[in-house]
């Protein structure tokens, strides 16, 4: 591959060191009650809300509705996320390095298949903390369910939550883009 | 059209008692004339009643642009309000117990009311004052006057709560306060009713002359954490010492008191403390006075006052005895302290923007005397002195006076300024405020007040950048101005926009308790650091729960200590049992929510005691002393939620002598 290609490789591989200091995705809840608007961040190794007592509160809200309560520790997914991006990052990096085409290749695909089997994780959780209520909660809606979106705004009953990509997604997308582009310049 | 008729009137000097009817009808006589004289009457001078509508209308959900906080007077209470749309936003409790939120009530806030006289569950609090940096308000802390017992409590303006009060030692009516120095160095007090320095000295009342005295206090605040104490106090001249205010700018070093009763009369002050032509003004140097004290030139004299604050961040506030205190003698001690003589009981002593000029309101004065700072100086280097009283220097009143404004109507009180070179008057008998220049002395508009007014407040008007949008009247009596309650109407405030060259009436609106002084400072001042919650990791009271699973029933002998948790929508325990008569129970109630303005509450049934009511992430302690057996139902007094009617719990109480186990549960039923 070109330097310049090489350059934009490695840069593509670095543009994942911010995943760890940003959160990646954003849950926005609104009501009536909460003008100001809850909500929680996602990012690779922690789940926190938008103010810091939001996880309190939303966990208070859903024992109404009998959703099991988001505690950080329930989550393998943030013991693992932070080891396969360093893996990524070094992959990455060994790509830029070795200037290999095909290594470069297997960065993109596996980056791809990364983020299609988080959006399936991320639904199946949602799915499960929606659906799966306690017997013994006190407000019952028949025929209810809380899964939050995957993408996208709903309305839950008096809450509206959005679920969109947050700063970290932005330098996790310039990675792509850069690394496409890397590979379409290579081809021709 | 002058009033110098009514000035030059003799004073009355052989007067007696038996007399009193004709005193009275000379004095109607007089009120009459002098508003007969008193030359163009004011007028109500109201905007078009849609343009005054837009003036003080602000849209749901928009914020008013000014915080007002108006004395509760006999109340005892801090009331707040938003400006212009006057609505109001709270009332803090400080002098007086309050039922509604448990305050002097509760373990935590009981402690407060201690004084050297007992537990005292009210007071009148008439002037309070915001901190201060550089002669702005500053928004941390604001100060209030307790005017019966005489103490000082200090409001924290991050929640809006009592955090301290402090008596004031061999003090009777502390009325000149609670103003603070221009960075908040000091807040001072003053006894209005001279008494025997000497602690509970029992002497002939008509030995006053001799065995009374009046007290200055000067409180220094700590510039951390805002707490006060009693650095020294003034030893004067038994006149009665009325109201004060700190100078600024050239005189930030000085604060000025106010004096009537010089005639020292201690029966039938109306008539016998009216006679004296001239009163003074105390001018006190509290920097020179602090270094003297700091020299060891002050004398430490015996004395009991209660000193009531928080250790920590919650918990429990403390009492604390202290049994001294350093006192200055103007007999032993000069050089600090001077009197301007001041026409006619001054009420009032302001002090313009600059800083140079001291307005005093003669409350039977025909004209508004003005007092120069740097000719007070000047005088003082001169020595120009009338004579000396117990020490303190009278300057001539020609050496310091700059100007007199007249015509001010009768009965002038309490003057603000806009920054613009204006002071406006509050005048009580003919019920109406004048705007006057600063620098030709004469009236230039003048408003009608509904009716009699006392003190008067404009926006940051005391202070050394007033911001000239609104004064509010605080006024005496509302006789027809709103829907009739039975004998007793609330006290009236009234709005004027002062943004022009003419008053304007915007607003009328009745008001808690009777409002004396009031203060108003920018939203921005205080909102950004209005706290939201009390943290829960910072709860260092020492009986807090700070997970609520650690809920638990403890006993100690009689003693039984719940430690309960309140959440959305529930108590833990919610179920106790085990508990006799006899015992002394105390409910440490923690709010569990850590969000804003999610309050729970407790009532139970049968308890000789207020509710308590929590805020959110604080811990308050409910005692109790169970007389009867039986079932004691609880509930949660606050509409917190959804569920809040199942927030709810039971207590049994049993016979003393019986062995029902102590148990306490939640959720299994």
């Amino acid at each position: 591959m070109k330097k310049n290609s090489r350059l934009a490789m490695g840069l593509a591989a670095l543009l994942l060191i911010p995943l760890y200091f940003m959160p990646f995705w954003s849950i926005k809840m609104s009501a009536p009650q909460y003008p100001g608007g809850i909500g929680m961040y996602i990012s690779i190794d922690d789940v926190t809300g938008h103010n810091k007592h939001d996880l309190k509160s939303i966990n208070t809200l859903n024992h109404y509705i009998g959703m099991a309560e988001i505690n950080k520790e329930d989550f393998k997914e943030f013991e693992v996320m932070p080891y396969v991006f360093l893996v990524m990052i070094f992959l990455g990096l060994l790509a830029a390095f070795t200037g290999s085409y095909r290594l470069t290749f297997t960065w993109l695909i596996l980056m791809v298949l990364i983020g299609i089997i988080g959006f399936i994780d991320f639904y199946m959780w949602g799915y499960d903390y929606g659906h799966n209520l306690s017997p013994d909660a006190p407000i019952k809606v028949p025929g209810m369910s809380y899964q939050p979106p995957l993408f996208g705004c709903k309305q839950l009953l008096n809450i509206n939550a959005c679920s969109i990509p947050h700063t970290g997604s932005i330098f996790l997308g310039l990675s792509l883009i850069l690394a496409s582009v890397v590979l379409w310049k290579e081809k021709k | 059209m002058n009033l110098t008729l009514t000035q030059k009137t003799k004073p009355m000097k052989t007067i007696k008692l038996n007399n009193l009817s004709r005193i009275l009808t000379g004095a109607g006589i007089l009120i009459v004339s002098a508003f007969i004289l008193t030359g163009c009457p004011s007028n109500q001078n109201m905007l078009d009643t849609s343009d005054a509508a837009q003036k003080v209308y602000v849209a749901p959900g928009d914020y008013d642009s000014y915080y007002a906080f108006l004395s509760g007077g006999y109340s005892g209470q801090l009331s707040v309000w938003g400006l212009p749309s006057a609505r109001m936003l709270k009332v803090i409790p400080v002098f007086s117990q309050d039922p509604e939120t448990g305050y002097g009530y509760t373990e935590e806030t009981k402690p407060l009311f201690n004084t050297s006289y007992g537990f005292i569950p009210w007071d009148d609090s008439h002037h309070p004052h915001i901190s201060q940096t550089n002669g702005n308000s500053d928004g941390r802390w604001i100060f209030i006057n307790a005017n019966n017992t005489p103490r000082i409590a200090r409001i924290d303006l991050t929640t809006f709560e009592t955090k301290e009060i402090i008596e004031l030692p061999n003090t009777g009516g502390n009325h000149a306060s609670s103003f603070v120095t221009n960075n908040s160095e000091y807040v001072i007090g003053a006894t209005r009713f001279s008494i025997p320095y000497e602690k509970d000295l029992d002497v002939a009342i008509n030995s006053y002359s001799e065995s009374f005295r009046g007290a200055l206090t000067f409180l220094k605040v700590n510039p951390e954490s805002g707490r006060m104490n009693v650095d020294f106090q003034i030893i004067v001249p038994p006149f009665n010492y009325d109201l004060g205010r700190a100078g600024k700018g050239v005189s930030a070093d000085w604060v000025f008191f106010t004096t009537y009763n010089t005639e020292q009369a201690h029966t039938m002050l109306e008539v016998n403390a009216s006679r004296n032509d001239k009163d003074f003004v105390a001018a006190v140097n509290w920097r020179k006075a602090a270094e003297l004290v700091a020299e060891g030139k002050g004398k430490t004299m015996s004395a009991e006052y209660y000193h009531n604050y928080y250790e920590g961040k919650q918990g429990f506030a403390v009492s604390k005895v202290n049994n001294e205190v350093t006192v200055l003698d103007t007999r032993e001690v000069e050089n600090f302290i001077y009197y301007l003589p001041t026409p006619k009981s001054p009420h009032g002593v302001d002090v313009d923007p600059s800083g140079e000029l001291l307005v005093a309101g003669g409350k039977l004065a025909t004209v508004i005397p003005v007092h120069s700072f740097s000719r007070m100086i000047k005088a003082i280097e001169n020595e120009e002195f009338d004579e000396f009283i117990d020490g303190i220097p009278v300057l001539k009143y020609d050496s310091t006076i700059i100007g007199e404004v007249e015509n001010p109507g009768l009965g002038p009180l309490h003057t603000e300024f806009d920054g613009k070179g204006y002071a406006y008057t509050s005048v009580y008998i003919s019920s109406e405020i004048v705007k006057w220049s600063l620098e030709t002395f004469e009236v230039v508009d003048r408003i009608d007040s509904y009716y009699s007014i006392g003190h008067l407040m404009i926006t940051a008007g005391d202070n050394v950048n007033p911001e000239a949008r609104y004064l509010l009247g605080l006024t005496k009596t509302a006789k027809d101005r709103y829907l009739p309650t039975g004998p007793k109407q609330n006290h009236p405030a009234q709005l004027y926009d002062i943004s022009g060259d003419k008053m304007q009436l915007l607003y009328d609106f009745p008001t808690i308790g009777e409002p004396h002084y009031a203060q108003a400072i920018a939203a921005e001042k205080i909102m950004p650091n209005s706290k939201q919650i009390y943290e829960m990791e910072e709860n260092d009271h020492p009986y807090a729960l700070t997970r609520i699973t650690e809920n638990r029933v403890v006993r100690e002998g009689n003693v039984v200590r719940v430690y309960m948790g309140a959440t959305r929508s529930h108590f833990r325990p919610d179920n106790i049992e085990g508990i006799k008569v006899g015992d002394t129970v105390f409910i440490h109630l923690t709010n569990m929510e850590q969000e804003w303005d999610v309050v729970h509450g407790i009532a139970i049934k049968g308890v000789p005691n207020s509710e308590v009511l929590v805020v959110p992430g604080q811990t308050k302690t409910l005692k109790w002393t169970p007389t009867r057996t039986g079932i004691y139902p609880f509930y949660c007094t606050a509409f917190c939620s959804a569920l809040h009617q199942e927030m709810q719990g039971y207590i049994r109480v049993s016979a003393a002598n019986s062995n029902v186990p102590l148990t306490w549960v939640t959720g299994t039923n």
